[in-house]
């Protein structure tokens, strides 16, 4: 396979998101703006230290990445333009694809219930998506959110049904034609 | 009246409904048509593109498509969407040879983007189009002597479509003050939410959402006014939880700006989605009006007044490692 011919900091730069990872100096910015930094295995600036010393495996089955907020705030203040929101989620993209088992974190197992619950109606469930996130979470972690799950649902926040879009199976066949597009180089 | 091609995000039919109700209800009263796009998807939002970064881009450009065929610019209430619908164009736009290969894909359900669309915020459209003044000359329950906590969180402002300040914005206090409300200093007003995380990280998120309810009570606001469906559900629905974990007693009420506009136009609070906040609006809010003349002109209205923008940024929501 080509992936095995190539390094992992190519591999990371031809993701959309990776490009801009040499740019960076390891000024720590973006670990110091990082508001969930201190809960990851490694900060923002160490994870990209170990993209570029090739570390795949450490860095590809590391919770790092799944904490990321989306909050942007590393982005816009790197002095470098090293883009480190979108880097993270490169990395857990590669994660995705590549079968890796993270641990301590249930956030891939949220994000994968929130995308089937897109392709099975075109929009997100929320209800369905918590409810199938929830089952595979533990009853635990469910048991903690019951009274705000109740309100929620009590102010016709959670709609029992969910809205299926007609061009469900448009969405279905433009993803399936885009994979065979992208795998034709 | 000015003409948009309407994109409402799947959250406004659900924990953001007051979000998407409040939206199309003060769309009339300022002249705007608000036309939904037909038959629009989900956005993809973060995390799809987590799992599938290339997959997203497709999600999103299926919306775009349908959006331009319509020929006004694209507008949503949502910031996770506006993010994850601006990130998507620019790509398209940027990469003709991404374009070429989306459109292949577009095509087997006769669809074709151009890269000619526009995708907009609707504080951006209210802020811009609509403009503040318009809104203040507009109402009929002007919020007067009501401080609010403008909430911006993260999407709104960041990483940077052009809407505003990435750190110190001024949109949403614009918006404010166009009701007549008063728009208290707010010193985490771009700190995160949590976001999605809420439900897979609680122990983390949890206490970012404390803060942020510190400090909108530590800066005396009668209440937070967002324009993020996310932000509004976590701040608003989980209040309790704060309340239970932090021994806290935290009771802000968290409207959407949408709703507070909405007030002071004279929208009845049915048509706002007001039935949908968890944490209680009090009457003070709601009856703002009780006190002030019923169609006060505007020229006579008070100036009010946008609070000076905090010099240092408050960085408190961030955790600092031993070793970065």
């Amino acid at each position: 396979m080509k992936a095995e011919m190539k390094t992992f900091l190519d591999e990371v730069r031809e993701t959309p998101g990776g490009e801009h990872v040499l740019a960076c100096i390891q000024c720590g910015t973006c670990t110091g703006s990082c508001p969930m930094a201190a809960r990851m295995e490694h900060a923002p600036r160490q994870t990209i230290a170990m993209v570029r010393a090739g570390l795949r495996d450490e860095v590809l089955s590391s919770n790092s990445m799944w904490f990321c907020l989306s909050c942007y705030t590393c982005t816009v203040r790197c002095p470098r333009g090293v883009h480190p929101t979108e880097l993270a989620h490169a990395l857990e993209s590669l994660a995705s694809q590549h079968g890796y088992r993270v641990e301590k974190t249930l956030t891939p197992r949220l994000y994968r219930s929130f995308v089937d619950s897109i392709e099975a109606n075109g929009r997100v469930h929320e209800l369905g998506m918590m409810v199938k996130y929830y089952m595979g979470a533990g009853p635990l972690s469910a048991m903690r959110l019951w009274k705000v799950g109740l309100q929620l649902f009590l102010h016709k926040r959670l709609p029992v049904r969910p809205t299926r879009i007609k061009g469900r199976d448009d969405l279905a066949r433009i993803l399936k034609k885009y994979r065979e597009v992208r795998s034709n180089g | 009246m000015k003409y948009y091609s309407y994109f409402p995000g799947c959250s406004a039919e659900s924990t953001g409904r007051g979000l998407g109700l409040s939206a199309e209800a003060i769309a009339k009263p300022l002249d705007m048509e608000l036309v939904e796009i037909e038959d629009w998807n989900c956005c993809g939002s973060t995390p799809y593109g987590s799992l599938d970064e290339e997959g997203a881009l497709v999600v999103a450009a299926r919306n775009l498509a349908l959006a331009e065929k319509m020929g006004f610019d694209l507008v949503t209430p949502c910031s996770s969407c506006y993010v994850t619908l601006s990130k998507a164009n620019r790509n398209l736009h940027d990469h003709p040879a991404l374009l070429k290969k989306v459109n292949e894909a577009l095509a087997v359900a006769g669809l074709e983007y151009k890269g000619t669309l526009r995708v907009r915020h609707l504080v951006d459209v209210l802020v811009n189009d609509i403009t503040p003044d318009f809104i203040a000359a507009r109402l009929k329950k002007p919020l007067r002597g009501l401080k609010v906590a403008p909430y911006y969180g993260c999407q709104l402002v960041r990483p940077d479509y052009g809407l505003d300040d990435t750190e110190q914005p001024v949109t949403l206090d614009k918006l404010v003050a166009a009701t007549g409300a008063e728009a208290v200093d707010f010193p985490l007003k771009v700190r995160c939410c949590g976001g999605s995380l809420m439900l897979s990280e609680e122990a983390s998120t949890l206490g970012l959402i404390n803060k942020l309810l510190k400090s909108a009570a530590d800066s005396d606001a009668q209440c937070i006014a967002t324009a993020c469906p996310l932000c509004q559900t976590n701040l608003d629905a989980y209040q309790s939880r704060v309340n239970s974990v932090f021994r806290t007693s935290f009771n802000v009420p968290v409207l959407f700006i949408t709703q507070l506009i909405g007030l002071a136009l004279g929208v009845d609070e049915k048509s706002l989605g007001l039935d949908a906040n968890i944490v209680a609006i009090p009457s003070v809010i709601l009856g703002s009006s009780e006190a002030t003349p019923k169609n006060p002109s505007p020229d006579t209205r008070p100036e009010a007044k946008i609070p000076p923008i905090p010099t240092s940024v408050n960085i408190e929501g961030s955790v600092r490692r031993g070793s970065i």
